[in-house]
């Protein structure tokens, strides 16, 4: 079976585009969105079952499936316009040269996902995975203004566009954003950039959790909204105690004086870090997770902080934590059993709060699904979109889980 | 039929609430939008959820289509209905549920006018952000459907921006609960896909919506120019410096003079050929800086007079002619044609003068008023809708200028969506197979096709998408 898939995938994308990847099934690495969209025509005749992959690092390629489909031969970034602060990429691009290409210009994507720096902008568009500076620049979906993408029987579709502004038709491109590729292979990426901001500083702060939770809470009720406010356990800083950092992003005066705010507000022993020093800081924080098997995010409120911290204590661990302190949102990485997410699942949605499964090894995405814990109405919509975009099944994603 | 159905209705709803008199009717014909007319079978304004769910259950049960219609004011026709679809009027379902000003958000009914919700957030020192100019009468339920901005959406973003959670009433009946209060949903972002919908893939009965804390410090610019190109270039310096102003609105000369020759009549100068409004926020001191920075690019970019307001009362008066222009300009002319379309910012300036060009080609009086910070156009084209010719002239030059703001790399509507407005467009904004995803994913909510019929997809024009076997 598997020789004959080579065999046709060569004689489809050529010798280059094709090898066997580390668990010895074929691999395309397709370097056009067609060649994309040929691949899946191909594994739709034949029947295949199709797992995506990027660079493998934030999307294991672990899946069981007949052909591994990496985006990484889709690595051009096609246009950048600083007039207009927009960029078309591909989605194999690695984060790091893309944000090295747009500070060239001026510009950057205002992300910082956690993972490796080579990690690929579809995967972090396809699993929605943001960082801290969510809380003053959004969510992945506000950076995304269109897309191309690949349907799982190989059609391909534009919705969106490259205007900042733009209702015409259904806005399909928010499915793409965080559907881990059940709705498709993301193939180009419009996204939203910003100017690099003219002053930026970084405050942190050290002590018991509870103190750092009721001062972010003093902060935030004072109207100040830093860029960043990240609440991140020791392991992740690699401290004995919690941290909690603010991110102040803006003109030079305003830094200042949210500076000044956060100092005056927030009764912690502050300590603001040189930029090289920061710098080094928000690295750590981003990659201190690289190495978990798993990661997860928690849809929780500040005001719900306190209690999910503890929830999560109790089922998985208190190992790599980081929580919005102002705007919410939690990730957790490490290894866990499946039945102690799916309990954390259950205890978590009793509380309201959504639990993410943003990465873990196949046999974990199986049984637990990305999602899992529908609600009222949503699973057969799930289902149903998932068959407007992959008719015939060929991508393998869990998003359900075996059962919730 | 019509009449059993309208007595069923009433049946639900207390017939004070049904409507089935042309001349009750009429009032039901058209939108915002002047140049789109329908008059729909029966009108029906439930005073309740559950008599809402009650008045679908039924249509869907008599395989009646329906339209959703908030307060009435869209601009593309996409709350008309035709004669065998009842229009499902949803203002009486105004209650503000709940403000949670801990988590900030706020829980409302559909009918709920924007306005309303700002002002009843505003004792916790929050606001809602999007603000459409019909803000003080469309509904949320409305902003949802159309996904609408306003001129502050430059740095706060859009409807779709601000929506956490919806229930939705699918239009076969079944409640559905999407997103969550948080920006983690329990599933894929179907708000995301709900909002901008265009009411086809059913009615939000329930919205949860961010509240976000009113900015201490504002300033407000007003900067006049001899040119349009001018000002464009202002507005794509002010971008590029890497500031993003609250708003950034411009105004042209057909503009200001309308403005000024009413009773709205903020002060502008007259004899500008473009205004530019600029709006910075924050802190008190990054307002005050962003201002003077603002203030010295619009210096350098040949404004010959910039003034500029801080105190509430002066500011709302240099926004008060932005915030009528449209009616000062419906003033003007027997009838309007409110045009919405955008470019990418740099392509501005060369758009403006494409818009006069049109516009001169076609014979006819054309003024902008515009967010430019996003580089939305409405340009609004004044008519005679009794003149059959002159009628035909808009629709010519109106065509010209969307396929003008497409070949620029830009889209047919930035906030007042599709509707029946501009269907005919959407083939050149998309591909075939993309509007075919896009039907069948209507399809997904609204297998039946009785939501809002014939809006947004041109159906024709969609190739044919093959659907999933069940596994």
């Amino acid at each position: 079976m598997s020789h004959d898939v080579l065999h046709r995938l060569r004689a489809l994308l050529g010798d280059a585009s094709v090898s066997r990847d580390p668990d010895g099934i074929p691999r395309a690495v397709p370097d056009s969105a067609e060649g994309v969209a040929a691949t899946l025509r191909l594994a739709d005749q034949a029947g295949w079952r199709v797992r995506l992959e990027g660079h493998g690092s934030w999307v294991p390629p672990d899946a069981q499936a007949d052909l591994a489909l990496t985006t990484r031969g889709l690595d051009r970034i096609v246009s950048v316009k600083p007039a207009d602060l927009v960029a078309t990429v591909e989605a194999g691009v690695p984060m790091d040269g893309l944000q090295r290409r747009l500070a060239d210009d001026g510009m950057w994507l205002a992300l910082d996902p956690p993972g490796r720096p080579d990690r690929t902008i579809g995967s972090v568009v396809a699993t929605a995975t943001a960082g801290a500076l969510r809380a003053g620049y959004g969510p992945v979906r506000d950076h995304v203004l269109g897309c191309t993408v690949v349907t799982g029987d190989g059609r391909l579709i534009h919705p969106g566009g490259t205007v900042v502004k733009n209702v015409a038709g259904y806005d399909l491109t928010k499915l793409q954003v965080g559907g881990f590729g059940a709705f498709g292979v993301l193939s180009t990426l419009h996204l939203r950039l910003r100017a690099l901001p003219a002053a930026e500083a970084t405050l942190v702060a050290r002590a018991p959790r509870d103190h750092l939770t009721s001062a972010a809470r003093d902060v935030s009720d004072a109207g100040v909204q830093p860029h960043a406010l990240e609440l991140l356990s020791p392991a992740v800083s690699a401290e004995p105690e919690w941290t909690l950092a603010a991110r102040c992003v803006g003109s030079p005066a305003g830094v200042a004086a949210e500076k000044g705010r956060i100092l005056d507000t927030a009764d912690l022993p502050w300590e603001e870090l040189p930029p090289e020093r920061a710098h080094a800081f928000w690295h750590l924080v981003t990659h201190a997770g690289s190495g978990a098997a798993m990661t997860l995010r928690l849809g929780v409120l500040a005001p719900g902080l306190d209690e999910m911290l503890d929830l999560l204590g109790q089922q998985l661990d208190e190992g790599l934590v980081w929580a919005g302190a102002s705007q919410g949102g939690m990730r957790w990485a490490g290894d866990a059993e499946p039945d102690r997410v799916r309990t954390l699942r259950n205890l978590a949605a009793e509380r309201e709060v959504p639990l993410t499964l943003e990465r873990a090894p196949w046999a974990v995405r199986q049984a637990v699904g990305h999602f899992g814990a529908y609600r009222e109405g949503v699973g057969p919509l799930v289902t149903q979109l998932r068959e407007v975009f992959d008719p015939t099944g060929r991508l393998v994603v869990a998003m359900d889980g075996l059962e919730s | 039929m019509r009449a059993a159905l309208a007595a069923e209705l009433a049946r639900l709803v207390g017939p004070r609430w049904v409507r089935e008199r042309a001349a009750e009717l009429a009032a039901y014909e058209a939108d915002g939008l002047p140049t789109h007319a329908s008059r729909p079978a029966l009108a029906v304004i439930p005073g309740s959820r559950r008599e809402l769910i009650a008045v679908i259950r039924l249509l869907h049960h008599a395989a009646v289509p329906f339209v959703a219609r908030g307060a009435g004011t869209g601009l593309s026709g996409g709350a008309l209905a035709d004669a065998d679809a009842v229009l499902v009027v949803l203002t009486r379902l105004d209650r503000i549920l709940h403000v949670d000003p801990v988590r900030r958000r706020a829980v409302v009914e559909p009918g709920v006018v924007n306005a309303r919700l700002s002002a009843a957030a505003l004792p916790h020192g929050l606001h809602y952000a999007p603000d459409p100019s019909s803000q003080s009468a469309c509904t949320l339920g409305g902003n949802v459907a159309e996904n609408a901005g306003g001129p502050h959406c430059l740095k706060y973003g859009v409807t779709t921006n601000h929506v956490a959670a919806l229930e939705v009433l699918l239009p076969d009946g079944r409640l559905v609960r999407l997103g969550s209060r948080s920006s983690e949903a329990w599933g894929p972002d179907l708000v995301g896909l709900f909002v901008g919908s265009e009411g086809m893939f059913g009615i939000a009965t329930e919205i949860t919506l961010r509240l976000e804390p009113v900015p201490a410090g504002v300033h407000t610019l007003l900067a006049a120019f001899a040119s349009i190109r001018e000002a464009s270039e202002a507005v794509s310096g002010i971008i590029a410096a890497g500031i993003v102003p609250a708003a950034m609105e411009m105004m042209d000369q057909a503009c200001i003079r309308a403005v000024e020759a009413s009773i709205y009549a903020a002060g502008y100068p007259a004899d500008a050929a473009a205004v530019l409004l600029v709006e910075v926020d924050g802190s008190p001191e990054s307002a005050r800086e962003e201002a003077a920075l603002v203030e010295a690019l619009l210096r350098r970019h040949r404004a010959t007079e910039v003034r500029t307001a801080t105190a509430a009362p002066e500011r709302a008066r240099l926004w008060q002619g932005r915030k009528k222009a449209f009616g000062a300009m419906g003033r003007i002319a027997p009838d309007l044609a409110v045009q919405d379309a955008v470019v990418p910012r740099s392509a501005l300036p060369d758009i403006l003068d494409r818009v006069a060009a049109i516009a001169a080609a076609y014979r006819l009086d054309v003024a902008n008023v515009f967010h430019a910070g996003d580089g939305n156009l409405h340009p609004n084209i004044s008519f005679d809708s009794r003149d059959p010719d002159m009628v035909a002239r808009v629709h010519a030059a109106n065509h010209d200028i969307m396929h003008a703001c497409l070949a620029a790399g830009g889209s047919i509507t930035g906030e007042h969506g599709v509707g029946s407005d501009k269907l005919e467009y959407m083939p050149a904004a998309f591909d075939a197979d993309t509007l075919g995803a896009m039907r069948a994913v209507r399809q997904v909510f609204d297998p039946a096709l009785r939501a809002n019929p014939g809006k947004v997809i041109p159906t024709h024009a969609c190739r044919e998408w093959r659907r999933g076997r069940p596994r």
